[in-house]
């Protein structure tokens, strides 16, 4: 029995709870003397509702959680898995076989031990079973009559009902904030794990990155470790080259379209733009791994550089600059607009042109609206990591020559992660400690920003 | 219906004048057929019900309305003879020369200093450092603001108050030496010690520059300027002495207004 079918039960519960509150409350309302009740019938109906659904469903979400381990518990228990392997992951087959032939996804076991075994499974699923359909019947009984008998012509119901609610709303906004705080603890549990085996200062200082999955877990070489050559090829790529293209182009797009663009052409090429920010970055992977980077290629070839790379770091940072274009752009032309138009007519008043009230007046006056507009732009690109899979290399290398190949955090944080190291080889590791490092750069930088956005509102009220 | 121009208005030679000015936006007229001559000996006040098109009209004596794509203005407009809307005319000038202070005070987000060397940097004023700063300093002082913010130059301008931020916009107006000053309620954000200080610096700058306010209050007219002009509905209804106006009106719309009656 799936949750599905315990939840549908449960609201089948909660719809009889609701239909029965409803009738005692027109009840009340025909008993008492002038026909008043302190909260509409409804109130009442959702009340004794959601004193049914409520707790049946974190009941599922519980026995959904534990109920497979205690099935499995059960099997085990019986006298025909006596004969199993006793670990590992022969033991984990005829069992999982086993389950899939009960639960009907399987027709036939290809592991005859695990024939054995599939009567006691289908014993534990349907015991199981129908144990959930009596607890999730008997909360919602427990649930409905403590609420059904609270129900009275002066309760007041439509405020508990609003107090539920608001607290459905609260847990449902913490959905989102305790995920990072759960993200970010697994992060730091590996992280710490990871630095158990390697030291920091070999880690952040170091200026050799070269892991080796193969070589022993339990003495690992900490000068393999320096991610130093990550964080510059990240900088290099992310928030120096792609920057380059970026800021100029952002800006430039942003001034033409709130200060010169007829409203007609700022109607369709703002749009457009914004389109260009949802194209997924896979796409200008390709872009940037089929066509940039050849092109510099052969274009460094001509230009008489001996044995240029494939896949340099400026095809990588040119395409992440393109891709963030649109980011500035619309950020720039936000804090461009919200400069007051006095100041703007101010300017022109004086006897300046457009161009020097552009550049004297309005873009000082939005400027750090555009700065953060560029620390968010730096934010996502560091932590961009389709284009540079594609296009930027895996060679750590540390050099300022953009022609040749690097590699970024999060380059490396996929090849560690996919690569064939154990899980607890501090190679694998070092990924976490990669992310958590992402994680805290991009969470100062995104944290300095809205600041200052802040600040610059608040400026103009 | 043709303008109430008073007879006993000594004639002065106009620094500018406008001859049967119309104001459209898109195709609404904002303003009909108005023709005036503004002297630079006087402070001339418009005064009318809101919407009448004061703003409009001032808007068009520096070419202000150019920045607002669906306005058009039609007839003459001259500065010494010389016709502003023409296209041997260079905006730039033009507002170098009729300069503007704004309703609601609007100093650049830039020192005290920056605001007032603003202009005279963009128009090339100065020739260095020095005369920059003679400059800066003359016309605080001629704003009457020099003794309130001489030690703190490098402050922002908009930390200033509204009445200060003000007189920091008159500075900034005269800094560039126009001939002629418009404003548009220059002091219907400011209180009546600030507002009382800015009427002061009207009078003390009337007879160097042409100056033209807009206002809303009877009384501030009834102060500050030597000449009336009372707009209704886009059209310039009546144009005299000031005392005239405020004590003899000749239109029975300018009585129902000045007494109360509308507006
Ligand atoms: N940018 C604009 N676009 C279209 N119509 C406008 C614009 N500005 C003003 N108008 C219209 O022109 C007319 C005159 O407006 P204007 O601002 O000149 O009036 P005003 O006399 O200054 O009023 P107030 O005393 O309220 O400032 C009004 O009907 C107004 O709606
Ligand atoms: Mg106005």
């Amino acid at each position: 029995m799936s949750p599905i079918i315990l939840l549908l039960l449960a609201l089948g519960l909660g719809l009889a709870g609701w239909l029965a509150a409803r009738a005692r409350a027109w009840a009340f309302r025909r008993e008492s003397p002038d026909g008043r009740l302190s909260s509409l019938p409804t109130y009442h109906a959702w009340y004794v509702a959601l004193w049914i659904v409520i707790p049946v469903a974190l009941f599922i979400v519980v026995w959904s959680a534990i109920a497979p381990g205690l099935v499995t518990q059960s099997v085990l228990a019986s006298p025909a898995a006596a004969d199993l392997p006793a670990f590992g992951f022969q033991r984990q087959t005829i069992l999982n076989e086993a389950r899939a032939v009960a639960t009907g996804a399987a027709r036939a076991v290809f592991n005859p031990q695990a024939q054995e075994l599939v009567e006691p499974y289908r014993d534990a699923l349907s015991r199981f079973n129908l144990i959930g359909i009596a607890v999730t019947v008997l909360i919602a009984f427990v649930g409905g009559t403590w609420a059904f008998l609270r129900l009275k012509p002066d309760f007041a119901a439509r405020n508990r009902v609003e107090r539920i609610v608001m607290a459905i709303l609260l847990a449902a906004s913490l959905v989102a904030i305790l995920t990072t705080i759960g993200i970010l603890a697994s992060l730091v549990f590996e992280t710490v794990r990871f630095f158990g085996m390697v030291s920091p200062i070999d880690f952040l200082f170091g200026t050799f990155w070269g892991p080796d999955p193969m070589s022993s877990a339990d003495n690992p070489d900490g000068s393999r470790y320096g991610a130093i050559p990550l964080f510059w090829g990240t900088i290099f790529i992310g928030a120096i080259i792609a920057m380059i293209v970026a800021i100029p182009l952002g800006m430039m797009s942003a001034i033409y379209l709130t200060q010169y663009a007829d409203p007609k052409v700022r109607a369709w090429v703002k749009p457009a733009l914004e389109i260009l920010a949802g194209v997924p970055t896979v796409v200008y992977g390709y872009f940037a791994a089929l066509t940039i980077a050849p092109a510099i290629r052969d274009l460094a070839l001509q230009a008489g550089v001996s044995n240029p790379s494939s896949e340099s770091a400026l095809a990588a940072g040119l395409v992440m600059g393109v891709m963030i274009i649109p980011f500035v752009s619309s950020m720039a032309d936000d804090s461009i607009a919200a400069v007051p138009g006095a100041m703007r007519d101010g300017s022109l008043a004086m006897g300046a042109t457009q161009s020097e009230t552009i550049k004297k007046v309005m873009i000082p006056a939005a400027l750090p609206g555009i700065v953060a507009g560029v620390m968010l732009a730096v934010s996502r690109a560091i932590g961009e990591t389709m284009i540079v899979v594609m296009a930027a290399s895996t060679a750590a290398n540390l050099s300022a020559n953009p022609l040749e190949a690097m590699t970024t955090v999060t380059v490396q944080i996929v090849a560690m992660l996919t690569g064939e190291g154990s899980f607890d080889h501090p190679a694998t590791l070092s990924a976490f400690a990669l992310g958590f490092v992402l994680f805290m750069v991009t969470l100062a930088l995104n944290f300095i920003a809205l600041r200052v956005v802040k600040r610059f509102r608040e400026a103009y009220e | 219906m043709v303008t109430v121009v008073h007879d006993n208005i000594e004639q002065t030679e106009a620094k500018m004048s406008a001859r049967d000015v119309s104001v459209f936006y898109g195709s609404k007229k904002a303003i009909d057929e108005v023709s005036i001559d503004i002297p630079t000996e006087y402070v001339t006040a418009f005064i009318g019900p809101s919407g009448c098109g004061k703003s409009t009209f001032l808007r068009t004596l520096n070419r202000m309305n150019d920045t607002i794509p669906s306005a058009r203005v039609e007839g003459d407009i001259t500065l010494d003879g010389q016709d502003i809307y023409s296209p041997k005319l260079d905006v730039v000038q033009l507002r170098a020369r009729v300069g503007m202070v704004f309703q609601k005070p609007n100093p650049f987000p830039k020192s005290i200093y920056d605001n007032i060397a603003y202009g005279p940097k963009i128009h090339g004023l100065a020739e260095g450092k020095d005369q920059l700063d003679d400059i800066v300093e003359k016309s605080l002082k001629r704003a009457g603001l020099w003794e309130e913010v001489k030690d703190r130059l490098q402050d922002s301008g908009t930390a200033l108050s509204g009445g200060q931020q003000q007189r920091l916009c008159i500075a900034r107006a005269i800094a560039v030496d126009p001939e002629v000053i418009l404003m548009d309620e220059p002091c219907s954000a400011l209180d009546p010690i600030a507002t009382a200080k800015i009427e002061e610096l009207i009078a003390e700058l009337s007879g160097r520059f042409a100056i033209v306010i807009v206002t809303h209050s009877m009384q501030q007219a009834a102060r500050v300027s030597q000449r009336t002009a009372f707009f209704h509905l886009g059209k310039m209804v009546e144009y005299g002495r000031t005392s005239d106006i405020f004590t003899n009106p000749h239109e029975k719309r300018t009585q129902d207004y000045i007494t109360g009656r509308y507006g």
